[in-house]
């Protein structure tokens, strides 16, 4: 019998990038750089400071570190408390502890009040084999529909360390989600600039134009350079923040393609295919959609190669979506 | 076939040691195999999971959807690798599956789904045991049954509100067809426990819970604390167990407390030969 891959422990790399240069635990590394200039930052966990890579702030400032427990709703909370004393906590979970458990929190002990809390979400949409308990594969479109919050899917190392920036000169509520561990860099730090509330054209194209947010962007590339070689022309727009949406950039890239295909480590419902679909509908703009996404439905336990192979997320399948459709 | 197990009158208790044993070599093979696993967790709990499935519960390993069972529901999904070892110790899973631990495609996850057999929750998402074994408990005695309701759940959940939330709604409603296993094993998922929680048992007590202490590694202490939480004295059953993680392998036992113990790849072979010669000694 072929050996079957298994489900990784929790706490190893399982979104490392294919063939691409990481960054240790870039979250944590600039959560430590963003308190140099704004030492009224916290930090807080619930029982997974080492899963969220937080402990490079807790070993630079034990005193202005909280671990609350297992306790996810409490979390934001007292989160949302010692923002009323001025302070900028940065609050980790997992995503589906965060937005299932907590929600009611972050609406309204958080967003109602627009506190400067910011919750980081680990395991964004399938980055784990832990099964449905553990795959926050729902959040964005959770969080999305909460008034006032900004909601940020970064690509890469690059992305989080200059989210983790923004969001602490940010004076308001974040959700942002979290690539932990080993975190390739995707985005040129040169080039690249993230901005609250813009996209980024990567990449133009003319046949396709690949709309993507999150670790999916990196596939999008990857993705737009296969199908290049299959003489399809792609663009890329990475849209890592969720809300407020770049409605103006995401009509002007769509303007310029056949088809327009989103791409989200989410399911395809709530999300950015539903946001582009709403956006361009708005603009007058119809355009053919392909989305790529999980599919509305629990996703097993396994191994995260095999599940996102399964569940079209692969590079490669991504191509054979694209190419089928163009 | 397997037989319809229920409480005997005079356990044996060097034969529900020996299921101990035989459930902790399962779990060290499955262990070896995954390459991780939560073995500290599992091993620890072993003794509970050996008293329960072949002694305290009512079940019918040929029929886990028998009206009359009692139920055990584990919270802690991520304990999956105890529970499959006593599941197919009792004959409700092929012994031989156990090797698919956490393989892509296998039912025995990581974590546990309801869709594999004998398994009565989606564990994993951490505190939703307790509430619904109130929910059961009560449904049972709505329905006259003499099925009980036993829960495990981990002192990390008992961070969790919701914990205690159903153990507040337990008492009130007098759910004395309902016990609670609580694997106090001092550790959770950044090391060792992160609040002060002590006193646990008086904790449980305040709740208006029935609340025994004791060393859940003791067969014979466990097996008697299971006895006493039989009473229909109207208080739902708190056992409070402190267990020790990695129990049965000595070099586990004494390893640093993590929620992941530390193994390399080449150990296990060294771990299990451990394993046998203490088991060896009884
Ligand atoms: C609601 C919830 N929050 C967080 C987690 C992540 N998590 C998995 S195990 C664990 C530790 C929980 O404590 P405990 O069960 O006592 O740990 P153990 O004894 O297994 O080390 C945590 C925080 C989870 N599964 N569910």
């Amino acid at each position: 019998m072929a050996e079957r891959a298994r489900t990784l422990a929790m706490g190893q790399d399982e979104a490392t990038g294919a063939g691409r240069a990481g960054v240790d635990a870039p979250f944590g590394h600039a959560l430590v750089e963003a308190a140099k200039s704004r030492p009224e930052i916290v930090g807080l966990t619930a029982d997974l400071g080492k899963y969220t890579d937080i402990l490079p702030y807790r070993d630079a400032h034990p005193d202005r570190f909280f671990n609350v427990g297992m306790a996810e709703q409490n979390l934001v909370a007292v989160a949302a408390g010692l923002a009323r004393t001025g302070k900028i906590p940065f609050a980790t979970t997992y995503g589906v502890f965060a937005t299932r458990r907590a929600y009611d929190y972050i609406a309204i002990a958080v967003a109602h009040s627009r506190i400067n809390v910011k919750i980081v979400a680990g395991l964004p949409g399938l980055t784990t084999g832990y099964g449905g308990t553990h795959q926050a594969i729902e959040d964005l479109a959770l969080m999305r529909m909460v008034p006032d919050l900004v909601v940020i899917d970064p690509c890469d190392a690059t992305d989080i360390r200059q989210a983790t920036l923004a969001i602490a000169e940010h004076d308001g509520p974040v959700y942002m989600r979290l690539l932990r561990g080993k975190v390739p860099v995707v985005l040129d730090p040169k080039a690249y600039a993230f901005r609250i509330g813009k996209a980024a054209e990567i990449r133009t194209g003319g046949d396709v134009g690949i709309i993507s947010t999150g670790l999916m962007t990196e596939r999008a590339i990857d993705a737009a350079e296969a199908l290049e070689k299959r003489g399809i022309s792609a663009g890329v727009l990475h849209v890592p923040t969720i809300k407020p949406f770049d409605a103006d950039a995401v009509a002007a890239f769509a303007a310029k393609v056949d088809r327009v295909v989103t791409a989200e480590n989410h399911v395809v419902v709530g999300g950015l295919a539903s946001l582009v679909a709403e956006t361009l509908f708005e603009k007058g703009l119809v355009k053919p959609l392909t989305r790529i996404g999980i599919p509305d439905r629990y996703i097993e336990c396994g191994s995260v190669p095999h599940l996102q192979a399964k569940y079209g997320l692969a590079t490669e399948r991504m191509v054979e979506t694209i190419a089928k459709a163009a | 076939m397997a037989l319809r197990n229920h409480p005997s009158e005079t356990p044996d208790i060097a034969a529900l040691k020996l299921r101990a044993t035989s459930l902790r070599r399962h779990m060290l093979a499955m262990a070896s195999g995954q390459g991780a696993g939560y073995i500290g967790q599992g091993l620890g709990m072993a003794d509970v999971l050996a008293a329960l499935y072949f002694h305290e519960l009512r079940h019918d390993p040929g029929d886990v959807t028998w009206a009359e069972r009692d139920r055990f529901l584990l919270s802690t999904g991520h304990y999956s690798i105890a529970l499959w070892a006593a599941l197919a110790e009792a004959g409700v899973l092929p012994v031989a599956e156990l090797s698919t631990y956490g393989a892509d495609d296998s039912r025995l996850d990581m974590s546990t789904l309801d869709t594999t057999p004998g398994v009565e929750v989606i564990g994993g998402s951490l505190g939703h045991g307790l509430g619904q074994g109130v929910g059961q408990a009560l449904g049972l005695r709505l329905d006259k049954s003499p099925a009980r309701v036993f829960v495990e759940l981990s002192d990390g959940e008992m961070q969790e509100g919701a914990t205690w939330e159903a153990a507040m709604s337990a008492s009130s409603f007098r759910l004395d067809n309902l016990v609670a296993l609580i694997d106090c094993n001092g550790i959770q998922a950044d090391g060792k426990v992160v609040l002060d929680m002590e006193p646990v048992a008086d904790k449980w007590r305040a709740f208006g819970w029935e609340t025994q202490e004791i060393d859940g590694n003791d067969m014979a202490a466990v097996v008697g604390a299971l006895k006493a939480a039989r009473a229909a004295g109207g208080k739902p059953h708190a056992i409070v167990l402190r267990t020790l993680p990695g129990r049965g392998v000595p070099t586990l036992e004494t390893r640093e407390k993590a929620h992941f113990v530390r193994v390399d790849p080449g150990e296990w072979n060294d771990l299990i030969r451990e394993f046998e010669k203490e088991a060896a000694n009884g």
